[in-house]
């Protein structure tokens, strides 16, 4: 394993110096010098030269066994017999790849008295649905799901697996990877075949100031976590149907050292964030905790769920599970209100891949202007009363002229 | 009881910006600091700590973390703040690891220490997974649970930990031995005492590199990690849009017609 200058065709530039995130590079006599200290080997040098001087080898080769890998496999995350919307986004993405690979796209879901949740799933466009049930598997249970996932992995080896970036995709599926000894991508944004007929996994990383391309060359299967909305939601299928296969259970398997003691929904209140189409949040510009209450009406009026910065939280105004942004969540809705938000970094970072900012701010300078689609420099207090209040009276009333576009 | 905590030194955030000529990341300076969710992970161990100490049971709180060299200040900083006892583990080999690596390097710490309790963050601001804790665990085969908004009680066997996930609030019972990752709703981190920051000048790092944990050179680095970075991108800079100013019911027209435009209203 070594990163390596190739002499000639580096001419000193200096952009990798500039790219490196570790300042492991510096320029001597017209050549990059990299400190094998410091370096991370993260490539971004690599990505960086326009002169492709910089190179990172790798010493691996291709297991033999790989082409014995093939398909497509969606986890089909659940949750009381409800498959989560996340799911329909991934078989809408897993066709495309299945296809482009000519394979097929099967979706495994694990739980207990599943008829509904696998009717649902068969009415997409899925060549098989794997349905694998046992009263030990109705609630979620990180270690029992992880063995029996990483169990029919092995035994039906598909190349490619993806599931939700959700607490559930994001925290068990590193398990899977760890016993398969495979890679796993996080949070991914784009996903393709490359010509190589690799799986070219796109996230974000550094907060979503970069984009980096990851790929799984070695080992299968190649698996990724998806966030929620990136893709659309898969068309149902117009044809044919899904063959449903019914796995046998290995209640060895079902061993675990957790329990599940119960479960308090509180998404009712102020709505889910991660799966909201519009969110409206609130700031240190609320004033206190009455002052989430214009805030509330409008999301009611819209049907959209109440998001937060950190400064409403941490003095208490709206519960944590609504703070979006560095230590919170990362949201993506089509539409993001923020009102009474300065827009910090830390707080941008968690909605800047929202399709539509808005916001309300009385401090012209405010730096959530700097990203905002759409910016009103006013008082939420006033603002947001009157425009529930319009809603309500115009509601179903003929489009008129539009501002935008 | 011996309690664990994985940190990860991280750039300051705020200096991770964009050079619009070159399209690259720009780091003035290095400075770094401990991810944030990690310092709520340090402490609930302290706290657990605590807890245990009213209960009658001496604990240590130690903290690990991989990384290059520099990653000791992360390390004397969590000193600072009330850990007992750092341990760096830092070797060239370990360098260009991807979570696989990564937990299992930890892993092969942690294996040394055979802790009670491990605390991680739910995710590092930098590579930004939240795979490392969860992937430590299974390395580890030991209980685990993700994303914990509260320790509701712990003792010697096992703990009830209250986690946040999308459609609210899961308690689950865990033996021990356990790691939790952690959400910032589960406690106000601490300041440095003067104690504490007199404690971490004197105190000793343990290195630990690849002979130490012996891990084989295919395991570690990246001639061991499954993920291969190929490229590494910086997205277009998201642009404000216009501006409205003036009376409240003029804007509310505004907002109003945007939002018909939108067709949400
Ligand atoms: C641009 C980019 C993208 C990447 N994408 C991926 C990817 O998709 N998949 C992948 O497998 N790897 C990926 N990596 C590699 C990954 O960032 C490293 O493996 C990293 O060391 C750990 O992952 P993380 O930062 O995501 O940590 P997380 O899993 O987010 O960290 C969770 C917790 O684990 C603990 N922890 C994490 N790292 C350490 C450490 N070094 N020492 C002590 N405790 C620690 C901390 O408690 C932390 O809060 C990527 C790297 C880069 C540069």
């Amino acid at each position: 394993m070594s990163i390596k200058v190739d002499p000639t065709k580096c001419n000193g530039c200096t952009l990798c110096v500039k790219a490196c995130p570790v300042d492991a590079i510096e320029v001597k006599d017209k050549l990059a010098v990299i400190d094998l200290d410091k370096c991370t080997l993260c490539s971004a040098c690599v990505s960086a030269c326009r002169f492709k001087a910089i190179s990172i080898e790798v010493d691996k080769q291709p297991a033999e066994d790989l082409q014995n890998y093939k398909d497509v496999w969606v986890f089909g995350e659940q949750r009381d017999g409800k498959v989560a919307p996340v799911v329909f986004e991934l078989i809408n993405v897993g066709r495309q790849l299945a296809d482009d690979r000519s394979s097929e796209l099967s979706v495994i879901i694990l739980g207990d008295n599943l008829d509904e949740a696998v009717a649902d799933l068969a009415s997409y466009p899925v060549d098989k649905v794997y349905v694998y049930e046992a009263p030990e598997l109705e609630i979620y249970d990180s270690e029992r799901y992880c063995r029996v996932l990483t169990d029919v992995m092995r035994d039906y080896k598909p190349e490619i697996v993806l599931a939700g970036a959700t607490t559930t995709g994001r925290s068990f599926m590193s398990g899977v990877a760890i016993r398969l000894y495979t890679g796993l991508t996080a949070d991914c944004t784009g996903l393709e075949i490359g010509e190589d007929g690799l799986l070219h996994q796109t996230r974000p990383a550094y907060g979503g100031n970069i984009m980096a391309t990851i790929l799984c060359p070695y080992t299968r299967p190649q698996m990724a976590t998806v966030r929620h909305k990136v893709f659309p939601t898969s068309a149902k299928r117009c044809e044919g149907e899904a063959e449903i296969i019914r796995l046998t259970p290995k209640p060895a398997l079902f061993g675990s050292r957790s329990k599940f003691v119960d479960f308090v929904e509180t998404v009712g209140e102020q709505g889910n964030l991660v799966d909201a189409d519009i969110i409206i949040s609130g700031g240190r510009g609320l004033g206190g905790p009455e002052g989430s209450a214009p805030i509330r009406e409008l999301a009611d009026e819209l049907g959209a769920a109440v998001g937060a910065s950190r400064a409403a939280v941490d003095a208490g105004w709206i519960p944590y599970a609504h703070q979006v942004g560095q230590t919170g969540k990362t949201v993506c809705p089509k539409i993001y209100i923020a009102c009474g938000i300065s827009g910090a970094v830390q707080h941008q970072v968690g909605l800047k891949s929202s399709d539509v900012i808005i916001a309300i701010n009385r401090d012209p300078n405010a730096p959530v202007f700097d990203i905002a689609t759409h910016g009103f420099v006013g008082d939420i207090f006033e603002v947001l009363p009157a425009l529930t209040k319009k809603i309500k009276a115009l509601r179903g009333a003929p489009a008129d002229s539009c501002v935008i576009q | 009881m011996k309690i664990c905590c994985c940190i990860k030194q991280v750039p300051g955030t705020t200096e991770v910006k964009i050079n619009p000529e070159t399209n690259t990341l720009v780091r003035e300076g290095v400075e770094t600091q401990i991810n944030p969710f990690d310092l709520y992970a340090l402490e609930e161990a302290m706290r657990t700590k605590e807890k245990m100490a009213e209960a009658g049971e001496e604990s240590t709180v130690t903290v690990i973390s991989m990384g290059p060299p520099q990653a000791e200040d992360a390390l004397r900083e969590a000193i600072s703040l009330g850990a007992d006892r750092a341990i760096l583990l830092s070797d060239r080999a370990f360098a260009g690891s991807d979570t696989w690596c990564t937990s299992y390097v930890l892993a092969k710490a942690l294996e040394k220490i055979e802790p009670d309790l491990v605390f991680c963050g739910m995710q590092a601001i930098d590579g930004d997974t939240g795979q490392v804790g969860p992937g430590i665990a299974v390395h580890l085969d030991m209980a685990q649970t993700a994303y914990v908004a509260e320790v509701v009680s712990i003792d010697a066997k096992k703990m009830v930990a209250k986690r946040l996930i999308e459609e609210g609030y899961e308690t689950v019972e865990l033996k021990l031995p356990a790691l939790c990752t952690v959400v910032k709703e589960i406690n106000e981190p601490r300041t440095a005492s003067l104690r504490g920051k007199m404690a971490a000048k004197k105190a000793e790092i343990t290195q630990w590199g690849a002979a130490e944990l012996e891990t084989p050179e295919d395991k570690v680095g990246l001639a061991g990690s499954p993920t291969q970075v190929v490229k590494i991108m910086t997205p277009p800079c998201r642009e404000g849009g216009e501006k409205f100013t003036g009376e409240t019911p003029e804007l509310v027209d505004k907002l109003y017609a945007e939002l018909k435009c939108l067709e949400v209203v």
